[in-house]
């Protein structure tokens, strides 16, 4: 194993094998991963984060490899972490993002990383944020990140990212009443993909339409129509996420965003912390635990707390 | 913890052939068997495929050509990765396809470890890979 602090030098040299190689040791949450994010934390904080989500085949990763280039022609370095689902049988997973993101492949500022979702249930994988902080040290302007297909409920990339992307495919209003409720609702920028077949106008004006239900002191997303496939509408999509992050920055709703997400990824890591320790501790008091809650002589929340040593 | 880390394979085609059903094979049982796989499609260029290994930091690189090709463009690709700094002792080479039986040692000679043409059973690839990726990751 490489030596963790050479390999992060590296990384911070602009290495882009040490920055393969810590993403790895981050991602499987081993050691040395861990002291390189320890290190690599404290540097990041200058990217802007973009999230990427909508339903399957709606075209989030061809927009998304359209936005990063369209970020590097204004002179960005740009990060994609595209995350797919894993298999809930084998663990397995098949990682097909860069099928649609060819035309980076020969742009070495552009850095994409594939994740499997390791059961993360939000669309993302339990290490995305924790991937994204180390593109983010390693001076990436521009970090994308393109959840798993997302239906209502997988909202978690809102507080991962600055300015959240929503796609949907052209389809009728039915269709997206049916998502009003979930990620539509996280939504700092609607678009409409695919906008060349039949039904996209009628589907932007209809999610144009909901924003006339938000509450007055929210921000209404816009909502852009785009051909991913030809390029088109992409410029004025990455207008509208710097328009956003400037707003965020300008109305002073970045700050507490931020601090947000900061409270989210403690709290995170502290469960995580919490489990790991009771885990690790091999005194036979969580099987005891585990048993008495399977005979109902303890409900499992008071197991817990009495494995926590409290009364 | 080396154990629970899931294998990471990336499965490209080099070259002009047109389809990719046995990549996908492949890529299907890579995965039922528990590992990762980056799939990235037909109509790869040698530093396509050298920039996806390096960026998703792969323990094995599988490749397949179907044209007859293979003496052409694999060692190509094996000349990206080395530009990159991965030689044949950092990533498992494998490859795939149409290959007649003279010359696999020719591929083998090159850092190819497997050879599997038609008819190969993915369980043997599967071992295959199992077996030979390296323990001194992670």
């Amino acid at each position: 194993m490489a030596d963790t602090s050479e390999l992060v030098d590296r990384l911070l040299a602009g290495d882009r094998r040490a920055l393969a190689r810590v993403l790895s040791l981050v991602e499987n949450d081993t050691p040395a991963g861990r002291e390189a994010l320890r290190v690599l934390y404290p540097r990041g904080g200058r990217a802007h984060t973009i999230g990427i989500t909508g339903p399957t085949g709606s075209g989030k990763s061809t927009l998304a490899a359209c936005l990063g280039q369209e970020f590097r022609r204004r002179g960005r370095t740009v990060g994609i972490v595209a995350v797919d689902p894993t298999s809930p049988l084998s663990h397995g997973a098949i990682l097909g993002d860069r099928i649609r993101m060819q035309e980076l492949a020969s742009d070495t500022e552009v850095f994409v990383r594939s994740m499997a979702s390791r059961g993360g249930l939000g669309g993302l994988a339990p290490a995305t944020a924790e991937v994204v902080a180390v593109l983010d040290a390693a001076g990436k302007d521009v970090i994308i990140i393109e959840t798993v297909g997302a239906g209502q409920d997988e909202v978690e990339i809102a507080g991962s990212a600055m300015t959240t992307i929503v796609v949907v495919p052209p389809s009728s209003g039915d269709d997206i009443q049916a998502m009003k409720a979930g990620i539509i609702e996280i939504a700092d920028i609607l678009v409409v993909n695919k906008a060349d077949l039949p039904g996209a106008s009628a589907a932007a004006i209809h999610l144009e339409s909901l924003a006339g239900f938000a509450p007055p002191e929210a921000r209404a997303a816009p909502v852009l129509c785009t051909v991913a496939t030809r390029a088109e509408g992409i410029s004025a999509l990455a207008d509208a996420t710097e328009e956003h992050r400037a707003y965020l920055e300008s109305s002073g709703r970045l700050a507490p965003h931020l601090r947000g997400r900061a409270r989210a990824q403690v709290l995170s890591a502290l469960r995580q912390a919490v489990e790991e320790r009771v885990l690790a501790s091999k005194d036979g008091r969580l099987e005891a635990a585990v048993q008495a809650v399977y005979e109902r002589r303890i409900d499992p929340r008071s197991a817990a707390m009495a494995l926590l040593g409290e009364p | 913890m080396t154990s629970e880390r899931p294998i990471r394979v990336l499965v490209a085609k080099p070259g002009l052939d047109g389809h990719d059903r046995g990549a996908k094979i492949v890529a299907r049982a890579l995965r039922d068997a528990g590992m990762e796989v980056v799939y990235t499609g037909i109509r790869q260029t040698p530093e396509m495929i050298a920039e996806a290994a390096l960026q998703e930091d792969v323990d094995a690189v599988g490749l397949s050509i179907l044209s007859g090709a293979h003496l052409e463009l694999f060692p190509r690709v094996i000349a990206a990765l080395k530009e990159r700094g991965i030689g044949p002792d950092d990533v498992l080479l494998i490859a795939g396809g149409i290959i007649p039986d003279d010359d696999i040692p020719v591929l083998k000679a090159m850092g190819f470890k497997g050879v599997f043409g038609p008819g190969a059973d993915t369980r043997e690839i599967v071992d295959f890979v199992r077996k030979n990726v390296g323990q001194a990751v992670g």
